[in-house]
């Protein structure tokens, strides 16, 4: 087995996800990413998706939602406001909160409210990654 | 003096408070283990993210953020936590007290001060000022981030919009269990994290940064409130079932002595009553000589 690095996944909660993996795969700001052991310093905004990491031939994923991730000293630290893995997502919530969201984003559409459309655009998104998420076990 | 019946039914009447309050005290026991686990849980994240935050915000031009332009200060917001629900001593009244002074210093500065009011006792207090402008109630008991960032949301809008210079926040930090004190800290606009003395070197020049560092900082600053006010909530959670404990701990002990009181008037009352009744026997025994 080659080098690994050490994951860390923290939310208000409490930490997540501490362990040494193969390859961190994460949504970045700009575009998915990956990252190998002894990757260079990094520092990035994460959006609301998948994260995925492997360790020898397991294979995990994570719904995150909005936060940063930072690479140093062959160590991956995200800091998000929630993640959960697929058996922790209730499908039936997130089921609920797409359908809302959906009903919320068609009447946005009639009105100019910009903001109220965003919060609905970003519910959805939060909803569809959850469900995504959570069939993936 | 009280009868002997009305002074037993007043003994059997504060014997079940006190076990109602012994139960409150208990109860508000466990549900502070709680509330510190759930801060305790918080602490890893505040920290990280007050690292990366004066790790970007160290050669931040203030003024490049809308989050952090410094306004001439004419309306103040006051953001109010305090508990859902009381009998917890003069915990919530403290908090309040210290929102009446700073409403009466920043009025005689003239500007205007409107409140936003987390927790129902806080708009229970408030409301008659007449400047609570958003109350959210009933949150205290179960609330998670999401909550928080409504109320950061909210909050930060009415910033952009003009609507307020300035933001602070009034709630009780917890010191220690037996130690709970009404605090202010500032909200908007965001200042910059000043890294501790004996905080490891900054490394930031080392780091990739992607987006660029201002890109990173407008994600963050919002996350960074949403932080601000769970942590506000987090700790007034704390306080509340501390001061709840030591309320209904000075209530238990209060109440027993109430009862010894209450027991020697009982007794006496008891044997005056017996020393009439044998009064009445011996002069009945007497008159029949």
């Amino acid at each position: 087995m080659g080098q690994q690095i050490r994951l860390e996944v923290v939310t208000p909660t409490g930490a997540k996800v501490n362990e040494d993996v193969d390859i961190v795969n994460a949504p970045g700001f700009g575009g998915d990413f990956g990252v190998l052991a002894n990757h260079a310093p990094f520092l990035s905004t994460i959006k609301i998706g998948t994260l995925t990491y492997e360790n020898g031939n397991k294979r995990e994923s994570l719904m995150v939602s909005g936060g940063f991730c930072e690479v140093s000293n062959n160590k991956i630290t995200f800091l998000v406001e929630s993640a959960e893995k697929g058996s922790e997502i209730n499908v039936e919530r997130a089921m609920r909160a797409k359908e809302r969201a959906e009903k919320r984003l068609a009447q946005a559409a009639h009105q100019a409210e910009d903001f109220n459309r965003k919060r609905a655009e970003i519910a959805l998104q939060r909803a569809l990654v959850r469900l995504k998420v959570a069939k993936k076990i | 003096m009280a009868s002997l019946k009305e002074v037993k039914t007043k003994i059997a009447g504060v014997k079940k408070t006190a076990q109602i309050t012994k139960a409150m005290n208990m109860v508000a026991a466990a549900k502070l283990r709680g509330a510190q686990e759930k801060m305790e849980s918080f602490r890893p994240y505040t920290a990280k993210f007050n690292d990366a935050m004066s790790n970007l915000s160290g050669g931040a031009n203030t003024n490049a953020f809308p989050l952090m332009e410094e306004r001439a200060v004419k309306a103040v917001e006051l953001v109010v936590v305090t508990s859902d629900r009381g009998l917890c001593g003069s915990f919530n009244a403290n908090i309040v007290k210290l929102v009446m002074k700073k409403i009466d210093e920043y009025e005689s500065e003239g500007k205007t001060v409107s409140l936003v009011c987390v927790g129902k006792k806080g708009h229970q207090l408030l409301k008659k000022t007449g400047k609570v402008r958003k109350s959210y109630r009933d949150i205290m008991g179960n609330f998670q981030m999401f909550n928080a960032r409504e109320i950061a949301t909210d909050l930060t809008q009415q910033f952009l919009g003009g609507n307020s210079d300035k933001v602070e926040i009034i709630y009780g930090a917890f010191q220690s269990v037996a130690r709970q004190v009404p605090a202010m800290s500032s909200f908007l606009p965001v200042q910059p994290v000043e890294a501790e003395e004996n905080a490891a070197p900054k490394i930031s020049g080392d780091y990739i940064y992607e987006p660029s560092t201002e890109e990173i900082m407008d994600v963050l600053q919002p996350l960074y409130l949403n932080v601000v006010i769970y942590h506000a909530m987090l700790e007034v959670g704390a306080c509340e079932h501390a001061a709840r404990m030591t309320a209904m701990d000075n209530a238990t002990s209060a109440c027993k002595d109430i009862v010894a009181n209450l027991t020697v008037v009982y007794n006496k009352a008891r044997q005056a009553a017996v020393t009439n009744e044998l009064m009445d026997i011996v002069g009945g025994a007497e008159a029949l000589k």
